[in-house]
């Protein structure tokens, strides 16, 4: 069925909507580039025109920032402590980003940037990259020492550092492939099922109505989907939080 | 997705051809770079927006918010603490009160007791004087009388004695006779 509408992959599909090249980039602003944009400008909505009154009392905006504030620097400092509360606007823009990605995905016609791996594992790659660097530059070459556990005969410690160093290593791929496979799967059941439901209305007859058993399937799916977004977001900040304090307090 | 050259036609036909292949979409290389350049860009200026402007502004409303609250509940508490004061103040200024009423009511009771009962003793006293001078009084005057009924018995005897015999009567004789009868 080489049909386009109801290609579950083709909503995955990056437009060119303005090709453009920089030095030799590619840095053409494609339809997930404003995706990403709607993202910047809901946030900057949020948390700046929402708390631009900076009321004793909050309104509905920015009791909604100050919720989302306290929930994330809860989350910091409870699985960091008071010294990650240093990465807590780092913490706080991933999780917001992320969230956000995945909500504006669900809506019809939009797109979801979180489904491309390429963007996951950026955000993963960035999340290492910082807490690599802040671990070498807190602790020296002690940060080394996330590998080395302590108490471990000498016999098998270098096992031990080995499957520490891969278990780091694959920390970065399971932040990214458990977002990316997470959005990506829900947005292919949900079109599998919206093209059941054309596809059974295009036959006619008898299946003509069994065609809104799939669309009560959507419906519960999306519901579903709302819930993995959010708690996609939640588990890309909380594990950050986790990688982060072990570079913070990197001894085992 | 792994042998592109084996898809039918039609899915190969895309509106923009030009661009895609028939790569699946996210492992599409040829779109990493410009996903990444916008990435940065955005998320660069995500999180300077949220650590420069948004996220102390939240932090300062709410921290004033907590100053404010705790400041409202000292007040709150100092108040309560003057209006306890206040009130064991009230108390205390009322059993005083009390206390000093009660005394001064014995004391004023205790007064008028000693009062009259002075007055009760003077008044007994001197009842039980005049009581005493009636009785004397009385004695005498009753002594009196009965001296004076003695004298007259006399008169009365020498008069029906005269009467009876036609002579005087004798003095001595009738008084020994009345005398006799009196010690009867």
């Amino acid at each position: 069925m080489p049909e386009k509408a109801i290609d579950p992959i083709h909503q995955f599909n990056i437009e060119r909507l303005m090709p453009f090249h920089v030095m030799g980039l590619d840095a053409s602003f494609t339809n997930a580039s404003l995706l990403m944009v709607i993202i910047l400008a809901l946030v900057s909505l949020l948390m700046l025109a929402g708390t631009s009154r900076r009321s004793m009392v909050p309104g509905r905006l920015q009791a909604a920032a100050e919720m989302s504030y306290e929930f994330i620097a809860n989350t910091v400092r409870g699985t960091a402590g008071q010294e990650g509360m240093r990465f807590f606007p780092f913490v706080f823009s991933l999780f917001m980003f992320v969230l956000l990605a995945n909500l504006l995905g669900l809506l019809p016609f939009s797109y979801t940037v979180t489904s491309q791996i390429v963007v996951t594992f950026a955000l993963a790659g960035l999340v290492m990259t910082v807490l690599i660097l802040y671990g070498l530059v807190r602790h020296g070459t002690h940060f080394l020492g996330l590998f080395v556990p302590s108490g471990i005969p000498i016999l098998i410690l270098p096992f031990i550092v080995l499957i520490e160093i891969i278990s780091f290593l694959s920390r970065p791929i399971s932040l990214a492939v458990r977002l990316f496979a997470n959005m990506l799967a829900g947005h292919i059941t949900l079109k599998v099922f919206g093209g059941f439901v054309v596809a059974l209305l295009g036959a006619g007859g008898f299946a003509a109505l069994l065609s809104p058993l799939p669309l009560i399937g959507i419906i519960v799916l999306t519901a579903f989907e709302l819930l993995v977004a959010f708690l996609q977001a939640y588990v890309f900040a909380i594990l950050t939080c986790v990688y982060l304090n072990d570079a913070i307090h990197p001894g085992h | 997705m792994a042998a592109p050259e084996s898809q039918p036609v039609g899915e190969v036909g895309l509106p923009d051809g030009g661009h895609q292949s028939n790569v699946f979409p996210p492992f599409d290389a040829h779109n990493f770079v410009p996903q990444i350049v916008w990435l940065v860009i955005i998320f660069g200026a995500l999180y300077l927006l949220m650590s420069r402007l948004a996220l102390p502004r939240v932090e300062n409303i709410l921290e004033a918010r907590r100053t404010r609250i705790n400041k409202d509940l000292d007040e709150a508490r100092a108040m309560q603490d003057q209006a306890q004061a206040a009130g064991s103040a009230y108390e205390k200024t009322l059993a005083d009160a009390k206390g000093r009423a009660q005394a001064l009511g014995q004391q004023a009771h205790d007064q008028l007791h000693a009062e009259s009962e002075a007055k009760r003793h003077a008044l007994e006293a001197d009842l039980a004087q005049k009581l005493a001078a009636s009785e004397t009084q009385i004695a005498a005057t009753k002594a009196q009388a009965m001296s004076n009924v003695g004298t007259i018995a006399r008169d009365a005897a020498r008069t029906v004695v005269e009467h009876l015999t036609g002579r005087p009567a004798s003095g001595e004789a009738i008084a020994a006779a009345s005398s006799a009868i009196e010690r009867n």
